[in-house]
């Protein structure tokens, strides 16, 4: 394999993770918080609609995503509304705004399937797309994925170096503690809600806009579950999400790569099964791994809801 | 003045059951909004839901037909949900189970004296969702795995196995390019009562909720699965093998939904084709959910669904009113009905407050304010 279509692979690789790495960002901080946000993949997919929609309609790019943020974000606040102050069960809240949101997206987008609208464009950086190899896979993206680029260490810092990251994190962990300390539990959980849900159309708005242009039925294909188990194979850690990610969008990539060249080796249903087996397979690792489980978990109050009455 | 929020010390079983009511009223009120919001006279349009429903003889076996599917896979949740399993992948299941009827169907029954071919099939459709789910379920009970992520996952690699099979080597060798198997020979088709298209999965369904109905309250088996999902502790120490439990659970529940594959392929399309799996898998959700997992009340809110989507199918022909209507009146219906849990396990206090009033009285009965004053 020559040199170009490493760079070719890898590309398609760093553009095929980005949906996906936008959801699980987004989802970590949720679960950071406590809560646990199953409806990811109907607000990926409203965010992609509402984005791809706003921006056809008002030729803005940057309306489309802060519509999709919007969105993303409103689905969240219901989500946070039933789980925090109603304390309904999580897991059938989420699942439920997941399948909501997968209906509606399909019954409202039928009028815009097919339709091509303003895309986010390739920004090539100057000089840093010079660099060999690696220059061109990394710095002629587009907007979004250079926003991942920035968003990632954000994270990273605002999670493990900053106060109220730490805030953060004793919410998820020991919510009764943190209560005592002063910090808002309740307010914390509705702002990661939020953030989770936010990002979570933003990764929508990222396919619609940019990877598959336009709108499609169903167009994240999973992801919005796939972003989920990320977050698990991650540990929490906006860096393993990272390398999740990267991991997802270098099956993509191969995929791409043995329908361009026509390998028959692996038929292509098999081909199109990889992405779903190997998420069960990083599940099953990363489950199984014993010195991981032991440094690392799921913040202890995940999926429980606050009272404060009950913790003496 | 002010609100207060004290936990019940047992959750209200008026209020959860006049919630469910409470939670159809309201769901039903926003829908009329909804309606208004689309220029629609609401009352017209819920009259024209109903008759779609219930106006004639057809509409009725429709929605019966559309039930079957809705109650088994609404068996289908609530089973492993009772144990706080949660086996979201009815539609994979349900895709596979038509996978292992339609084998039977195609290349099984030249071999089978004719009586033998549905019943070959019916094991085989629940068989085949059984293994499918159980993948997840060993997963889960040996090496605790997240099954719902797990489930979810099977559900697409099931969906593109199937569609691999009715586009490749299962295709019509007499079609014209039409998504799906050849056409099943007469053996394998199940009998519809006359004049409609209700098959014999109607009687599965309602059997089988009968039975679990049964199984849940007067066998060993039942009582260690109400105990383990109400209390995992207390059963762990009486002995319960949760492993095995959950490994079984797990099995019959992907059974129930490869039944309601086999019941789908071949007692509606008599064929495996594009288009068996819409939904019914995550619709089931909903149903179960509603039903608060108990069988019996998951046949008639199946019904209460099914009557929902087809009446909505109406409204889009009648008055032009999107179909998917009846979808958004079950989302409301179901966080209604989730928000309605919450008065049944929580009940609200008015109290009047003076800033006078020392810490020590205000400890008796509901959450006190911290001590900020």
């Amino acid at each position: 394999m020559d040199t170009g279509t490493l760079m070719f692979i890898l590309s398609i690789t760093i553009r095929s993770s980005t949906a996906v790495l936008f959801a699980t960002l987004g989802e970590i901080f949720t679960e950071r918080s406590g809560v646990l946000n199953l409806g990811v993949e109907g607000m990926m997919l409203m965010g992609a609609l509402s984005g791809f929609a706003a921006t056809f309609y008002s030729h803005s790019l940057l309306l489309g995503i802060l519509t999709s943020l919007a969105i993303g974000g409103v689905l969240a606040l219901i989500h946070g509304f039933f789980v925090i102050t109603l304390r309904a069960n999580q897991v059938v809240c989420g699942l439920a705004l997941a399948i909501f949101g997968i209906g509606l997206s399909s019954f409202l987008g039928r009028p815009i399937i097919g339709r091509v609208g303003e895309r986010f464009v390739q920004w090539p950086i100057p000089f840093l797309q010079e660099i060999p190899i690696f220059g061109p896979v990394l710095f002629n993206q587009n907007p979004l994925i250079y926003f991942s680029y920035f968003l990632v260490p954000a994270a990273w810092f605002f999670l493990y170096h900053s106060r109220p990251g730490l805030n953060l994190r004793s919410v998820g962990e020991n919510p009764a503690a943190a209560d005592t300390a002063g910090i808002s539990v309740i307010r914390i959980r509705y702002l990661f809600t939020l953030f989770g849900g936010m990002l979570a159309g933003l990764g929508g708005a990222y396919l619609s806009l940019s990877y598959t242009p336009g709108w499609k039925e169903n167009m994240t294909s999973g992801q919005g579950w796939i972003a989920i188990a990320m977050v698990i194979f991650a540990l929490w850690n906006p860096w393993r999400a990272v390398l999740g990610a990267l991991l997802f969008g270098g099956i993509n990539a191969l995929q791409f790569y043995f329908d361009a060249r026509q390998f028959t080796l692996i038929p292509s249903y098999i081909l199109r099964m990889l992405p779903y087996l190997f998420t069960i397979a990083i599940l099953v690792i990363i489950t199984r791994w014993k010195t991981v489980r032991k440094r690392a978990g799921a913040p202890a109050g995940l999926g429980l809801p606050f009272q404060r009455e009950e913790h003496f | 003045m002010k609100l207060t929020l004290e936990r019940r010390l047992v959750p209200s079983k008026f209020a959860a059951w006049g919630g469910v009511g409470f939670s159809i009223l309201l769901a039903l009120i926003m829908g009329g909004l909804v309606f208004l919001g689309a220029g629609a006279n609401p009352f017209k349009a819920y009259a024209v839901m109903c008759l779609g429903a219930f106006g004639d003889f057809y509409n009725v076996s429709e929605v019966l037909v559309k039930a079957i599917p809705l109650i088994l896979c609404g068996l289908s949740i609530a089973i492993p949900a009772k144990i706080l399993v949660w086996n979201i992948g009815g539609e994979g299941q349900l895709a596979v189970g038509g996978i292992g009827s339609a084998a039977v169907a195609l290349f099984l029954s030249p071999f089978l004296p004719p009586p033998f071919v549905l019943p070959t099939m019916i094991v085989a459709g629940f068989l085949a969702g059984g293994l499918w789910a159980s993948v997840a379920g060993f997963l889960r009970a040996r090496m605790g795995v997240n099954e719902i992520l797990t489930t979810l996952m099977l559900n697409y690699v099931a969906i593109y196995w199937m569609e691999n099979l009715y586009f490749g080597p299962w295709r019509d060798p007499t079609g014209t390019g039409f998504p799906g198997t050849a056409i099943f020979p007469e053996a394998a088709w199940l009998p519809r009562f006359p004049q409609t298209r209700i098959h014999l999965g109607l009687v599965f369904g309602i059997l089988a909720a009968l039975v679990l109905q049964w199984a849940f309250f007067r066998t060993r088996w039942g009582y260690e699965i109400r105990v383990i999902g109400e209390n995992p502790k207390a059963a762990r120490y009486a002995g319960m093998d949760i492993t095995r439990h959950i490994l079984w659970v797990m099995f019959l529940s992907g059974g129930l939904a490869g039944l309601a594959g086999m019941a789908e392929v071949s007692g509606i399309h008599y064929r495996l084709q594009q288009g068996l799996t819409v939904g019914y898998g995550y619709v089931g959700i909903i149903v179960a959910w509603l039903s608060r997992l108990n069988p019996m009340a998951i046949i008639v809110v199946a019904l209460f669904l099914a009557s929902l989507l087809v009446g909505g199918d109406q409204l889009q022909s009648v008055m032009h009113l999107p179909s998917a209507v009846g979808l958004v009146l079950e989302g409301t219906l179901l966080f209604f009905v989730l928000g309605s849990d919450f008065l049944a396990r929580y009940r609200i206090k008015l109290s009047i407050k003076s800033k006078e009033q020392p810490r020590v009285e205000q400890k008796a009965g509901g959450i006190e304010q911290r001590a900020s004053s």
